[in-house]
């Protein structure tokens, strides 16, 4: 009997370990934490420091503000930390009225005692300028985006003006600039904090422990397994309603997706095609997508015969069959690119002629350009997967056959991915398959860092494609700030493009992720980010929770 | 007794030495001199998707890392004792990527290994023994073949496999087991020990008994997938041992005196059976550490098998060499220790 008694409490434990212990309070514990499966751990926490969206996501995403900022799900600038600002006649000065009363977020390292001011625009900004700055030297990562935008040589200057008013005076008139502010690096970090950490001798805490006036502010950190935030109580926008969140790190895809199912994550990052279609099955899931801001393209040396031949490069154009490398290659989801933009970046020329796949034609053309019996050519392409291209070898397999139809004998080439691109900054390529993904919404990111004069030097342009009048073109773009004429602009510079084609531009992909249906307000940012600020949950079904509840 | 534990202390010392040497020159094989990407570049191991933006990939990131100049010119012998004197005072250098201490995050991510095999070894243990002697009873019975034959195919069974199974059987047809990690990320739970199971009940949060019994409900498949070879290994020890003493004399004897069979069992013959069992217990442990690297990669447990697979993926040199380091010592000591468990359990070695 007494033995009866345990068997039947032993069994009555078991069965409620298994079953988890949904019970009201722990079901409403659920109800306030979103959890995001995220695709691998951050370098850093602060995004001064480095270039990958994955780090964004975890720092300035949710944890920083900046001066302004993109409204959420476009790439439209809006104010922020700045209420509004004043650009002078000439472009070269831009005055920010800051925001008073924002409050820094406090934590169990330090406890804010003034509200954000124009100490802390400056200190953020100075720490990657200066070189004898004591926070410039804090970590071995540099400032990849303050650098390699070459910012310290376009700002002269920047003045405290009064404890709410800052100016920029840069020394030559530069229109993305306000873009380049609304980017992840331009966050602005507390000033009192850093003057904390050099009291306390700990400056590389600046970078692990994270100070923000963001939405969400961090309570815990372990590599490789999880990053909790908390709401920010004080948050000049008011309180988030989500009062926990967790990036559960999770680098393997099939375990992400497994997770999702099993209900551990709420919204799952980076799915691979095979998610997507299983997705279909499970009605308490949807699908998020947006055309990514990005394009991958084929770079035609034209430093090499016989590329320099823009014949040969229009051939190669008409040669390579796009439908069926974006059927292939992207599983369809991706769009056919005619232009060195993406579509939804403004100045897109809409009325670019499409190439079409034509044979017949690539054909005439290398006949009259001379090369009728085709030549030898090394088409390089990196063994990784990047979002503008989930896998460039089989793309340039594909491509092969294709050259292969035209007489044109392709060799594929491929190396580590590091050693790749040191390599086609050199130029030793014939061809290279390549990629960029927009950072700001602004054309001239992909136009000065692609296709520039300027970028043949730094390797950035791969194709050494320079033409005199379209770089005159973009560089005017860059120093007017009236949309109107900068449009016009770009859309000449495009024009250019298409007639001489250094490169064939390939697909424009989508980005996607997997989200429970809970999951209210939530936006796929086009510049590839996730954001948090205003999302909230219905609580999971409440009728699953009584029956249960019955059970018990 | 004091005599043998001396000498198990200076085997325990020789063999630290041994393994110092060892990681020593895994250090001087570590390529010097060579250019290689070292800086932390996150990428998708299982896609090989470089996380980080192209413009980043810069020449800044192909760094020559080189041992400096004194270094390179050591006599080998100093540099040696050099090495010595540093992991002995704790100092097992600095992570690459986050640049922590090595010794202390080993004394993150450890624990929950510690915690999982303990699930595994309780696992094995508790099924392993019975299981054993129920086939030992009804020796080249039926049952005792099922038991031998399984145990034979369990053995055989590689773990990840095994491992993948049981999360598509029981996590996602079923759906009475969670998939991955140590405890539902609801749960805030503030590490005091490391060990998810006691920090919980250590917690003030209003939720700690639930999230108590999460990570108990996290625990039992990875447990059970860690514990798999240990299982066959002790059933099958447990199995062989038992017979061998079931049918000496003072178990005959014990019979004849009308002492209950589960008595007899219990009480007589398995703590003589235990010492082969102990043995084999003693040389699961490296069989434990090396399953963990891959049951803690497949169920995302954030212990020290993952911690040191990430550092390799990443190149990550201290933390590899530290952590080969560490977890080395650790068997080493386990395996002093169990030892000293056998003694206190064998007669014939305290007469000694």
């Amino acid at each position: 009997m007494i033995n009866n008694n345990i068997y039947y409490v032993a069994f009555l434990c078991a069965s409620s370990i298994l079953s988890g212990c949904h019970n009201q309070q722990s079901s409403t514990v659920r109800d306030n934490v979103l959890v995001y499966c995220s695709e691998a751990s951050p370098q850093s926490f602060n995004p001064q420091l480095v270039t990958s969206g994955t780090t964004f996501d975890a720092s300035s995403r949710q944890i920083y503000n900046r001066l302004v900022e993109f409204s959420p799900g476009t790439s439209l600038i809006t104010e922020s930390l700045a209420t509004r600002w004043d650009i002078s006649a000439d472009g070269k000065e831009y005055i920010f009225y800051l925001r008073k009363g924002v409050e820094f977020q406090t934590t169990d390292f330090f406890e804010p005692k003034r509200p954000f001011n124009a100490d802390d625009v400056l200190f953020s900004f100075q720490r990657q300028w200066k070189s004898n700055h004591p926070f410039h030297n804090t970590s071995t990562l540099g400032f990849p985006y303050f650098e390699s935008m070459a910012l310290g040589k376009l700002i002269k200057d920047i003045v405290k003006l009064d404890d709410y008013r800052v100016k920029f005076v840069l020394n030559n008139p530069d229109a993305p600039f306000l873009a380049t502010l609304a980017m992840d690096f331009a966050s602005i970090l507390s000033e009192e904090y850093a003057q904390q950490l050099i009291l306390k001798n700990d400056l590389a805490a600046m970078d692990s422990q994270p100070v923000g006036t963001g939405p969400f502010q961090l309570t815990r950190y372990q590599a490789d397994a999880f990053i909790r935030y908390k709401a920010h109580p004080k948050y000049w926008k008011g309180k988030e309603q989500l009062g926990g969140l967790v990036f559960a790190i999770t680098p393997d895809p099939s375990l992400r997706f497994a997770r999702l199912i099993a209900g551990e994550c709420d919204l799952m990052a980076k799915p691979l095609p095979i998610h997507l279609k299983a997705t279909a099955d499970y009605p308490e899931f949807k699908t998020l997508s947006e055309p990514g801001s990005n394009i991958s393209y084929l770079a035609m040396n034209t430093n090499k015969k016989p590329f320099d031949d823009p014949k040969v490069r229009r051939a190669i154009n008409f040669a390579i069959n796009k439908k069926l490398l974006i059927k292939v290659v992207y599983n369809g989801n991706a769009e056919m690119a005619k232009n060195p933009i993406p579509p939804n970046i403004w100045s897109y020329k809409h009325s670019t002629p499409e190439i079409p796949f034509a044979l017949d034609k690539a054909k005439e053309l290398l006949d009259s350009a001379g090369y009728p019996d085709g030549f030898e050519l090394e088409l390089w392409a990196a063994p990784v997967q990047r979002s503008y291209n989930p896998n460039a070898i089989k793309m340039a397999e594909l491509i092969q056959q294709d050259l292969g139809k035209i007489n044109i004998r392709t060799k594929i080439v491929s190396y580590e991915f590091g050693t790749f691109l040191t390599k086609v900054k050199q130029g030793q390529h014939h061809a290279a398959l390549l990629g960029w993904i927009g950072d700001n919404g602004d054309p001239d990111n992909f136009f000065s860092s692609l296709l520039s004069c300027a970028a043949t030097s730094s390797g950035g342009n791969a194709a050494f494609w320079c033409n005199t009048e379209f770089d005159e073109l973009i560089t005017q773009a860059g120093r007017t700030s009236i949309i109107k004429k900068r449009t016009k602009l770009y859309q000449d510079a495009q024009q250019i493009f298409s007639q001489s084609l250094p490169w064939v531009p390939i697909a424009h992909s989508k980005q996607f992720i997997i989200a429970h249906k809970r999951i209210n307000n939530f936006h796929l940012a086009p510049t590839d980010g996730i954001y948090f600020s205003g999302v909230s949950l219905t609580p999971l079904n409440e009728s699953f929770v009584s029956t249960e509840k019955k059970a018990n | 007794m004091l005599y043998l534990a001396l000498r198990q202390v200076l085997n325990l010392i020789l063999s630290f030495f041994v393994l110092t040497i060892f990681t020593f020159s895994l250090a001087k094989a570590f390529p010097d001199g060579v250019s290689f990407i070292v800086d932390y570049v996150p990428v998708d191991i299982y896609s090989g998707d470089s996380l980080l933006h192209d413009s980043q990939l810069n020449s800044s990131q192909i760094n020559n890392f080189r041992l400096n100049e004194s270094e390179q010119n050591e006599n080998i012998f100093i540099s040696y004792f050099h090495y010595l004197s540093q992991i002995l005072t704790g100092h097992f250098g600095y992570s690459t990527v986050r640049g922590t201490s090595v010794f202390s995050e080993f004394f993150i991510y450890f624990p929950a290994t510690l915690e999982l095999s303990f699930g595994a070894i309780i696992f094995a243990l508790g099924l392993g023994l019975p299981l054993g002697i129920f086939a030992a009873q009804n020796k080249n019975k039926w049952q005792d073949k099922l038991i031998v034959s399984t145990s034979l195919a369990g053995s055989s069974i590689p773990i990840f496999w095994w491992a993948m199974l049981l999360v598509l059987f029981f996590s996602l047809l079923l759906g009475i087991t969670p998939v991955a990690s140590r405890i539902g990320f609801e749960y805030d739970i503030i590490p005091v020990t490391g060990f998810m199971l006691i920090d919980t009940l250590l917690s003030k949060q209003p939720y700690s008994i639930d999230a108590f019994f999460s990570a108990i409900h996290h625990l039992i498949l990875p447990a059970i997938v860690l514990g798999t070879i240990p299982l066959t290994a002790i059933t099958r020890t447990t199995r062989s041992s038992m017979i061998r003493v079931l049918s000496e004399d003072y178990i005959r004897s014990a019979k004849t005196r009308g002492i209950s069979v589960a008595q007899v069992i219990w009480k007589y013959a398995l703590r003589n059976a235990m010492i082969p069992i102990i043995t084999v217990l003693s040389l699961q442990i490296s069989v434990l550490i090396a399953g963990s690297l891959l049951t803690e990669t497949i169920f995302s447990w954030p212990g020290a098998g993952k911690w040191l697979l990430e550092a390799v993926n990443r190149r990550d040199f201290p933390v590899i060499h530290g952590g080969i380091l560490a977890i080395a010592s650790v068997i080493i000591l386990s395996h002093l220790a169990l030892d000293f468990a056998s003694m206190l359990v064998d007669p014939k070695w305290r007469q000694r």
